[in-house]
């Protein structure tokens, strides 16, 4: 084979890729989200209704997005940040101001999502969704109902030992030792965090696999019978294996929320208010519930819903755990330090 | 003897060279500079104060009472990644190069094909990989399925999650690394050569050692620099096939420009792994100063 | 095994069990994936029947399809080039010493050492200073600096040993160098010219946080695509994308070979 046969069939090979590009829309939106975390067919419904193309590019985590952002990147009309994310992008200004409470939809917003700690006014930021980390157990397995407590996942009874799984998640593993450590999770205070450590180090022989990733398949195959998951997939869960349960725990869960955010620079801040708008019609909010797994802030989104996701308690809470819930909470750069040692550590 | 002349040999070489300079160089003399300045409060970097706390705090880490002690945890996670890359060498090796060897023994225009072979199945992710190798090898796995039905009882294998599966791991991933480079270095061997060797009385050891290996060095040390260090970087295999128990130099430094947000620590931490390996390979070049293509 | 004067394998008796061994371990987890692509469940540990709906998922997915495009234009633009400048350098590094001959040797595998989320990061803050915008060229100018020591060894491995009387001889029987190299040079290099470049070509495809921090709008590749569905969990979508990169792999592979074929 000669260089010419490789280039020829390279090209050839191109042209079978590239195809052609789509005539450019009236508008266009450069949406930054996780993958799989809206649903196609909503992009396609709005450039219908809008004639407003979306998109779609997407990212890992939180921080990365907020790496990338704060190197000076740009181009994004909306990106979705989780709460504490958002006070960190205002504090940076890579937020744009465009009060929500505006947009002519706004009036959808049901409590207590029409406001939030880090944008109380509702100017930088719309709830997209929200859910809890919390953790479920495969109730075959369990001898007899578990406590809601932390207890159950830090120091499992016997027949958990060597069947846990747990988030690979600084932020999040932290935060769950912290609340059954009774201390705060952004503590600055080496005690304190050494606390945290001691719990997370008692509770690393009983621990099968920290992994993020592929935690459904995980539960569903009893590769493990407990894991710790954010309360989407858990609902997932059930779906395949119907005896998991989700706890609510005693001492608090993480309640995280994804919001709308427009990064400055934004190319095209109306189109950004016209989706940000569109998306707080109960319907639209439904249809990512629905694909997502995950609860919207819409009033009136319920009727739209499915049925099954209604019926979950994972995923619609019941209101007697609402106390429990602990908002996303931006940690000082100490509070971030002692939390990195502790991870290393607990690693080492 | 010289082929091209010096002037020629300069514009040879200076695309490349140009390129990685402005593209690598450059870069990272701005991001060493990072590694001296403040952290921001909120991630970044607080452009024009310096500070050295983060090679700093390589070593040592700050007490309740200020003062500073001695912190193994992060040479620790560097000695375990070193270690693990060395054993992905040598796997890599021990099974790349008889397949190199088969690969150049073929007919001319069967090689081309065996070169695509190797590098196919790499046309996947690497997290598809990966999640393939956990449902071969958990607890109940496809391998555990296949070993019982031929009548070995493992009763699980209990290997996902422990390193001997990040070295399985590993060793796949950078299994062509090993073997191409080997194989180019070792087409050139002329078939009739190992005959007369043969023809001459030699043994089996005596060929592989006087004719095939001096050939195939310059290719066994090409693979051995893209297995080793690029898998000093890995991330994605021993998070996985891990378990992610244990971190990785890769785990550490990411780390830092995700939750910890602490830019000039990462780029410090990065910084720290580029000079080892500069020196191991300074301390290599000394040792085996005679490498056989100088001695021709 | 026969045996065949022409080819001294049959001396060496390990060899050929290693190599089909080989081959089976590098197969293995890839007919996992290809057979549990076409899984109906949802889930890739439990088995429920045969089908191709993951198939249609993906092929109704445009943004995933279009991440895999983004994907093989950035892999085969890097390769070209990076595989171009890495048999250049070869070539140039190939014989006889030279003053800062080290200084260069370290300049082409620099960014083999330097870990990815610190050169990404450098890279990203370099782009924005200079004022590259960021999207597919700027992920392609990246991934063919990592490329380029990729493609560089294989070759480098080649060259070394080589006779240079075979190339001062094309030197002498052909006028021009163009020619020398066509006829010489080019077809005694092919096999690290050809191992370079896929090298170059996988490590490109399977790039993560590189080409995540320096691309830009409408840039996200396949590894970033399947990296972010976190939230929602790991699909068998993602099975399917690959037995269709797969199929394209070796549909691009029979091309070559069939234009080869044609030729001769």
């Amino acid at each position: 084979m000669k260089l010419r046969s490789i280039l020829l069939g390279a090209s050839a090979f191109a042209m079978l890729g590239m195809g052609a590009t789509a005539a450019k829309a009236d508008g266009e939106l450069f949406f930054y989200n996780w993958s799989n975390y809206f649903p196609p067919e909503l992009f396609e419904k709005f450039e219908k209704e809008t004639g407003i193309k979306v998109t779609l590019d997407v990212y890992d985590s939180n921080e990365t997005m907020l790496a990338k952002l704060q190197a000076g990147a740009s181009g994004y009309d909306i990106v979705v940040a989780s709460d504490y994310m958002v006070d960190v992008m205002i504090k940076e200004k890579l937020a744009t101001e465009f009060d929500a409470k505006s947009l002519e939809n706004f009036k959808n917003v049901a409590k207590p999502h029409d406001t939030m700690k880090y944008d109380p006014e509702r100017k930088y930021s719309v709830t997209y969704l929200w859910g809890t980390t919390g953790f479920t157990y495969d109730s075959d397995v369990a001898k007899e109902k578990l406590d809601d407590s932390w207890k159950e996942f830090f120091e499992p009874r016997e027949e958990f030992q060597g069947k846990i799984g747990a988030l690979n998640d600084e932020v999040e593993m932290y935060a769950a030792a912290s609340y059954y450590a009774g201390v705060d999770k952004c503590t600055e205070d080496p005690a304190e965090a050494q606390k945290i450590l001691d719990v997370l180090q008692k509770q690393k022989p009983y621990i099968a696999v920290y992994s993020s990733e592929g935690t459904i398949d995980r539960m569903a195959a009893k590769e493990v019978s407990m894991h710790m998951q954010w309360n989407g997939a858990s609902h997932r869960t059930r779906e395949s294996l119907p005896s998991a349960v989700f706890v609510y725990p005693k001492e608090g869960l993480t309640f995280w929320s994804d919001h709308f955010v427009i990064p400055s620079g934004a190319p095209d801040l109306e189109n950004a208010k016209t989706f940000i708008n569109w998306m707080m019609q109960p319907e639209n909010a439904a249809a990512a519930s629905n694909y997502a797994g995950y609860m919207n802030g819409i009033k009136g989104s319920d009727a739209f819903l499915d049925d099954a996701l209604k019926a979950d308690p994972a995923v619609n809470m019941p209101e007697e755990y609402a106390d429990r819930l602990v908002p996303g909470k931006n940690c000082s750069p100490k509070a971030r330090d002692l939390r990195n040692r502790v991870w290393t550590k607990l690693k080492t | 003897m010289e082929i091209f002349t010096r002037h020629k040999r300069f514009w040879l070489v200076a695309p490349a060279v140009i390129y990685i300079g402005f593209f690598m160089g450059l870069p990272l003399v701005q991001m060493a500079y990072v590694s001296i300045l403040e952290r921001g409060a909120n991630g970044g970097v607080n452009w024009g104060s310096f500070s050295f706390d983060s090679y700093i705090s390589f070593i040592f880490e700050r007490d309740l009472m200020d003062n500073l002690m001695v912190n193994t945890d992060y040479l620790q996670i560097f000695l375990r990644s070193f270690g693990l890359s060395a054993l992905t060498t040598v796997l890599a090796l021990i099974l790349g190069f008889p397949t190199a060897f088969y690969i150049a023994m073929q007919p001319q225009k069967r090689r081309n094909m065996f070169i695509f072979l190797v590098t196919i199945p790499f046309w996947t992710n690497i997290l598809v990989r990966n999640y393939a190798w956990m449902l071969l090898l958990r607890n109940g796995g496809l391998i555990d399925h296949f070993l019982a039905s031929v009548g070995i009882q493992t009763g699980g294998l209990d290997i996902l999650y422990t390193p001997y599966a990040v070295s399985i791991g590993l060793t796949y991933t950078y299994l062509p690394f090993m073997v191409l480079p080997i194989y180019a270095s070792l087409e050139k061997l002329d078939h009739r050569l190992i005959e007369a060797a043969f023809d001459l009385g030699a043994n089996k050891r005596k060929a592989m050692t006087r004719i095939i290996l001096p050939l195939a060095t310059p290719g066994i040390v090409a693979g051995a620099i893209l297995v080793f260090i690029p898998c000093l970087g890995a991330y994605v295999t021993p998070e996985l096939l891990g378990g992610g128990k244990f971190m990785m130099i890769s785990n550490l430094i990411g780390s830092q420009f995700g939750a910890a947000r602490n830019w000039p620590f990462g780029s410090a931490l990065g910084f720290v792994l580029l000079a080892m390996v500069l020196l191991a390979m300074l301390v290599y070049s000394l040792k085996f100063k005679k490498l056989p293509e100088d001695a021709s | 095994m026969k045996i065949d004067r022409a080819n001294p394998l049959w001396r060496f008796h390990g060899i050929t069990p290693m190599a089909i061994f080989f081959f089976a371990y590098l197969y293995l987890p890839i007919i996992v994936l290809l057979v549990l692509s076409f899984n109906e469940n949802r889930l890739a540990t439990i088995w429920t029947g045969f089908s191709t709906k993951w198939y249609s998922v993906v092929l109704g997915n445009d943004d995933m399809l279009r991440s895999a495009k983004n994907s093989l234009i950035i892999a085969l633009s890097s390769t070209i080039i990076a595989t171009i400048a890495a048999t250049l350098a070869a070539m140039g590094m190939a014989r006889g010493r030279f003053r800062g001959e080290g200084g260069v040797a370290a300049m082409l595998t620099l960014p083999l050492l330097v870990p990815e989320i610190v050169t990404a990061i450098a890279t990203l803050l370099f782009f924005i200073v200079i004022g590259v915008k960021l999207g597919l060229l700027s992920i392609i100018i990246a991934h063919t600096v990592f490329c380029i020591p990729f493609a560089y060894l294989p070759i480098r491995a080649r060259l070394d040993g080589m006779d240079p009387a075979l190339i001062e001889a094309a030197n002498d029987l052909y006028a021009n160098e163009w020619q020398a190299f066509k006829r010489i040079t080019f077809p005694l290099l092919w096999p690290g010219i050809l191992s370079g470049a896929m090298l170059s070509f996988i490590i490109s495809l399977d790039d993560f946080v590189i080409s995540y921090f320096v691309g830009g709008a409408g840039s996200t590749t396949l590894p970033i695509y399947i990296f972010g569905m976190i939230r929602i969990g790991i699909t068998p979508e993602v099975n399917a994308i690959s037995a269709l990169m797969l199929i394209i792999s070796i549909v691009f592979v029979s091309i070559s070979f069939l234009i080869d074929r044609v030729r001769y």
